[in-house]
C-alpha cells in the first residue's frame, strides 16, 4: 500500500472465530479482569506500593492482539501493562510477586507494578515514562529488520502518549525504513483525568499516521474477535516488510488511572453505561451461550479455575520474601 | 586596495587549502562572484567575493596546503571600496545549529578578533614508547583524534557484525564533523544509518535496538542536540537493567562532541560529564588523546553497558601518536598520569588535560613540580590514582571545562577530603568555567573559560606561591 489510508471501524465485521478460540480468549480475559480485581484488593491493604494503574476494562485489545502473533514477536507498552504481561504467558505468580516487591517478582522486585519484563515471552516492559516506549518499540522492530528474522514488534501506547513529540519520530523512521511495527492506541478516552477532546485537536487517532504513510484503522477494542482480525491483518503486512501500521483500539477503563485516581472527571452513569452494553468479557460470554458453544455451568466453572489462579497468586506473592539486601546494589552494570 | 583573506570555514578551521582559483590576475570580479575553491580535512567550499574590483594580486598559489585562516591570498584593486571593512565571517554553519557543510562564505576581508584561547593542545605529553601500558618497542603512527574514533568503529563494525552507526549526517554526508568518514562505503547503508533530525526518537530507538541485542553506536552530532534524547539515555539506557532485575541489556554508545568548540555561545557549547556521570548505570568517557580516543571507544563497544562517550571538537583534528598495534584496546575505568610530579596533582580531562599539561610545562620553569592526571573515565572515576597523587603532593587543583556546581571537580574534591583529608597542606582546589552561559563574544568567551593562567594560578595558590 503506497498510500496511507484511514478508515474508521464500521461495526459489520463479521469475523469469524471458532469455539475453542471464543473460550480461549474468555479464559484469558477473565484473568486479566480477576488478576486486577485482586491487584486492587492488595493495593486497598498496603500490599502493593507506589502507582498502580489496573487495565480493567480493556482487556479484548491484549488479547485480540496477542492472538495475532507468533512466539518470539515482541511485545512493549507503558505502565498499565499487567494484562499485557498475563496475556503475553507470563505467569500470574510472577507478576504479582512484583506488584508486591518480592523477590520472586519477574524484575526480583526492584521494578514494581510499571517496570517488568520478560525475555523469554518478549515482553520488553513496563516503561514509566509516557511514550519513551513508542521509540523502543520501534528500535525492537528496527533490530528485527537488522537480523531479518522475521518478528513484528507490538508497541502499545495510550491516547495520553499520543501527543508526546517522539511518538511522531518514531513514526517517521519506522515508515521511512519500513520497520515491523504495528502501533497500537489503547484510546480509553482519559489521559489520566483529561478527557481525549480537552488534550488532542484531532482526537481520531488513527488518523495520526496519515502524514508519515502510515495506514491507520479505527477498531472496536471491546470485541476481541475484532481486535484479532485487525491485528492480523496489520501483523502480515509488516511481516510482509510492508512496514508499521497504527491500529486505534476504541476502549475505556472502569477504574481511576491509578489506584489514587477517584475519577470525578467522568459521571458513574457514564462508567455504568459502557459496562452495561460494551463489556468485552460479557460480550464473548453472550456470543459462546446465544451460538451454543457453552453453558453457564461451564463459564462458571472457567471462572472458578481462574480465581483459584489468582488466589495462588496473591498467597505466593504475600509469602514470597523482600529482596535480599544484597539486591540494593546488583544489576547496576554487567561486568564486561 | 584590498586584501581578501584565507576565510574561515567553520568555527574551529585554522587553516585549509587553497584548492583551485577561479579568477586570475587582471579579472574585474563582483561581489558574490566565486573566485576560489578551499579545502579542509572537512568540507570544500567556494569562497565568494565580497566587493568588487580588479585582481591585481594572487598571493598564494593554487594548490597550496595548510593556508592560515585570515592569511592575505589575493589583492584587490577597486573603485568605491567599502571603507568600514565587512565583519569577519566565522560562517562555515548555514543552520545555526548544524555541522559544516559544502557552503559559499564571502572572504573575509579584516582581521577577526583575537581567537580566544581556543587552539588545540598539539601532541603535548602525548603516549610514548615507554607508556608503561605498550610493551617495549611498539611503533606509534601519528593519528588525528577524528580518524582513531572512525579506525575504532571500523575495527569493532569488523569484528562484530551486531554493531551499527546511527545518527544525523553520519553515512552520506560522512559525519558532519567528518569522524565517520568511509565507513558507509565499507559498511553500506544498513550499517551506517542515516537518521532524520530527530534525537530523542533515535536515542530511544537505538536502546530499543540496543535492548533486543543489537551493538548500537549514536552519534550525536553534538551532545547540545544530545539534551533532547536525555530522557532515553538516563531512563531507559541506564536503569533498565535494574529495573528488569538483571533481564534487559543496553548495549550501546552514545557518543559525539562535548563542551565548548569555539564562538559557538551557550546553546552549543555545553559541558556535559557531570550531568552523565551522575547517573548509576551509566559508563562515561571523555578522552584526550587519539590513542585514548581509540582504545576507549573499541572498549566502550564492546561493553555491555551504555556508555556515554564525550568528546571534543577541539582535539579532533589534533595528531597523537597511536600505537600501531592490531587490536588497541584502553580499559575502561583506569585514569592515567599524564605527567609525573611531586608538589601539586592536576585532575583533568578531555580537552582540559592539554591545558593542565601546558600549564605543568610553565611551573616546571617556576619550580613547582605538578602531577597531571588525565582522568579519562569518568564514571566509574579512578579515585584511587587520585588519592594516591594526592597523599604524594598533598594538593590538588581539578581543571573541567563545565561548570563548578555539582561538578566533576566538586566530587574530586568532596573523595579527596574524605579519603585523604590528613595528607591535605591547602584545600582542593578546582577550575571550571564561570557560573554563567557561555558567550559569544571573543573576550567574554575567554574570560568564562580555564585557561592555562587560570590553572597556573590556582596551583600557585596551593602551593602558597
Amino acid at each position: 500500500m503506497a498510500q496511507a489510508g484511514a478508515k474508521r471501524a464500521n461495526g459489520t465485521h463479521k469475523a469469524e472465530a471458532t469455539a475453542e478460540d471464543l473460550l480461549q480468549y474468555y479464559r484469558d480475559m477473565l484473568l486479566i479482569r480477576r488478576f486486577e480485581e485482586r491487584a486492587g484488593q492488595l493495593y486497598g491493604m498496603g500490599l502493593i506500593g507506589g502507582f498502580c494503574h489496573l487495565y480493567i476494562g480493556q482487556e479484548a485489545v491484549v488479547v485480540g492482539m496477542q492472538a495475532a502473533l507468533k512466539d518470539g514477536d515482541q511485545v512493549i507498552t507503558a505502565y498499565r501493562d499487567h494484562g499485557h504481561m498475563l496475556a503475553a504467558g507470563m505467569t500470574a505468580n510472577g507478576v504479582m510477586a512484583e506488584l508486591t516487591g518480592r523477590r520472586d517478582g519477574y524484575s526480583k522486585g526492584k521494578g514494581g507494578s510499571m517496570h517488568m519484563f520478560s525475555v523469554e515471552k518478549a515482553f520488553y516492559g513496563g516503561h514509566g515514562i509516557v511514550g519513551a516506549q513508542v521509540s523502543l518499540g520501534t528500535g525492537l522492530a528496527f533490530a528485527n529488520k537488522y537480523r531479518k528474522d522475521g518478528k513484528v514488534c507490538l508497541t502499545y501506547f495510550g491516547d495520553g502518549a499520543a501527543n508526546q513529540g517522539q511518538v511522531y519520530e518514531s513514526f517517521n523512521m519506522a515508515a521511512l525504513w519500513k520497520l515491523p511495527v504495528i502501533y497500537i492506541v489503547e484510546n480509553n478516552q482519559y489521559a489520566m483525568g483529561t478527557a481525549i477532546t480537552r488534550s488532542s485537536s484531532e482526537t481520531h487517532l488513527y488518523k495520526r499516521g496519515v502524514s508519515f504513510n502510515i495506514p491507520g484503522e479505527e477498531v472496536d477494542g471491546m470485541d476481541v474477535v475484532a481486535v484479532r482480525e485487525a491485528g492480523r491483518r496489520a501483523v502480515e503486512r509488516a511481516r510482509a516488510g510492508e512496514g508499521p501500521y497504527l491500529l486505534e483500539m476504541k476502549t475505556y477503563r472502569y477504574r481511576g488511572h491509578s489506584m489514587s485516581d477517584p475519577a470525578k472527571y467522568r459521571t458513574k452513569e457514564e462508567v455504568d453505561d459502557i459496562k452495561a452494553k460494551s463489556d468485552p468479557i460479557e460480550h464473548v460470554k453472550k456470543v459462546l451461550i446465544d451460538g451454543g458453544h457453552a453453558d453457564e455451568t461451564q463459564l462458571k466453572e472457567i471462572d472458578r479455575e481462574i480465581r483459584a489462579v489468582v488466589s495462588e497468586s496473591a498467597t505466593f506473592a504475600q509469602e514470597s520474601p523482600e529482596p535480599d539486601p544484597s539486591e540494593l546494589m546488583t544489576d547496576i552494570y554487567i561486568d564486561a | 586596495m584590498t586584501q581578501i583573506l584565507m576565510p574561515a570555514l567553520s568555527p574551529t578551521m585554522e587553516e585549509g587549502n587553497l584548492a583551485k582559483w577561479l579568477v586570475k590576475v587582471g579579472d574585474r570580479i563582483e561581489p558574490g562572484q566565486v573566485i576560489a575553491e578551499i579545502e579542509t580535512d572537512k568540507a570544500t567550499m567556494e569562497v565568494e567575493a565580497v566587493d568588487e574590483g580588479v585582481i591585481s594580486k594572487l598571493l598564494v598559489e593554487e594548490g597550496a596546503q595548510g593556508v592560515k585562516v585570515n592569511t592575505p591570498i589575493a589583492v584587490l584593486d577597486g573603485e568605491g571600496e567599502a571603507a568600514t571593512p565587512t565583519p569577519p565571517p566565522l560562517a562555515g554553519e548555514v543552520r545555526a545549529k548544524r555541522g559544516e557543510g559544502d557552503v559559499k562564505v564571502p572572504a573575509p576581508l579584516s582581521q577577526p578578533a583575537a581567537r580566544p584561547d581556543s587552539s588545540p593542545a598539539r601532541g603535548g605529553a602525548s603516549l610514548t614508547a615507554a607508556d608503561p601500558e605498550l610493551p617495549a618497542g611498539t611503533q606509534m603512527v601519528k593519528v588525528t583524534v577524528r580518524d582513531a574514533l572512525r579506525d575504532a568503529m571500523a575495527e569493532e563494525m569488523r569484528r562484530d557484525p551486531s554493531v551499527f552507526l546511527m545518527g544525523e549526517e553520519v553515512a552520506q554526508y560522512q559525519g558532519a564533523y567528518k569522524v565517520s568518514r568511509g565507513l558507509l562505503d565499507e559498511f553500506g547503508p544498513e550499517r551506517v544509518v542515516d537518521t532524520p533530525i530527530t534525537e530523542h526518537g533515535f536515542a530511544g530507538l537505538g536502546v530499543g535496538a540496543a535492548m533486543a541485542g543489537l551493538k548500537p553506536i549514536v552519534e550525536f552530532m553534538t551532545w547540545n542536540f544530545g539534551m533532547q534524547a536525555i530522557d532515553q539515555i538516563i531512563n531507559s539506557a541506564a536503569k533498565t537493567l535494574y529495573m528488569s532485575g538483571g533481564q534487559i541489556k543496553s548495549s550501546i554508545v552514545f557518543r559525539g562532541p562535548n563542551g565548548a568548540a569555539s564562538r559557538v555561545a551557550a546553546q552549543h557549547s555545553q559541558d556535559y560529564s557531570s550531568w552523565y556521570s551522575h547517573v548509576p548505570g551509566l559508563i562515561v568517557i571523555a578522552p584526550y588523546d587519539a590513542a585514548d580516543a581509540k582504545g576507549l571507544l573499541k572498549a566502550a563497544i564492546r561493553n555491555p553497558n551504555p556508555v556515554v562517550f564525550l568528546e571534543h571538537e577541539m582535539l579532533y583534528g589534533v595528531e597523537f601518536d597511536v600505537p600501531d598495534v592490531a587490536d588497541w584496546v584502553v580499559p575502561i575505568g583506569k585514569a592515567k598520569i599524564r605527567r609525573v610530579g611531586a608538589d601539586v596533582t592536576i585532575t583533568a580531562h578531555s580537552r582540559m588535560v592539554g591545558l593542565a599539561l601546558k600549564a605543568a610545562e610553565q611551573l616546571a620553569g617556576e619550580g613547582i613540580d605538578a602531577e597531571v592526571i588525565d582522568l579519562r573515565t569518568l564514571r566509574p572515576l579512578d579515585t584511587g590514582t587520585i588519592i594516591e597523587s594526592v597523599k604524594k603532593t598533598n594538593r590538588i587543583v581539578t581543571v573541567e571545562e563545565g561548570w563548578g556546581q555539582s561538578g566533576v571537580g566538586a566530587e574530586i574534591a568532596a573523595r579527596v577530603t574524605a579519603e585523604a583529608f590528613d595528607y591535605l597542606d591547602a584545600p582542593p582546589t578546582r577550575v571550571h568555567q564561570v557560573d554563567a552561559p557561555l558567550a559569544y563574544a571573543a573576550n567574554l568567551e575567554a574570560l568564562a573559560l580555564p585557561s592555562v593562567d587560570k590553572i597556573v594560578d590556582a596551583v600557585k595558590a596551593v602551593t602558597y606561591r
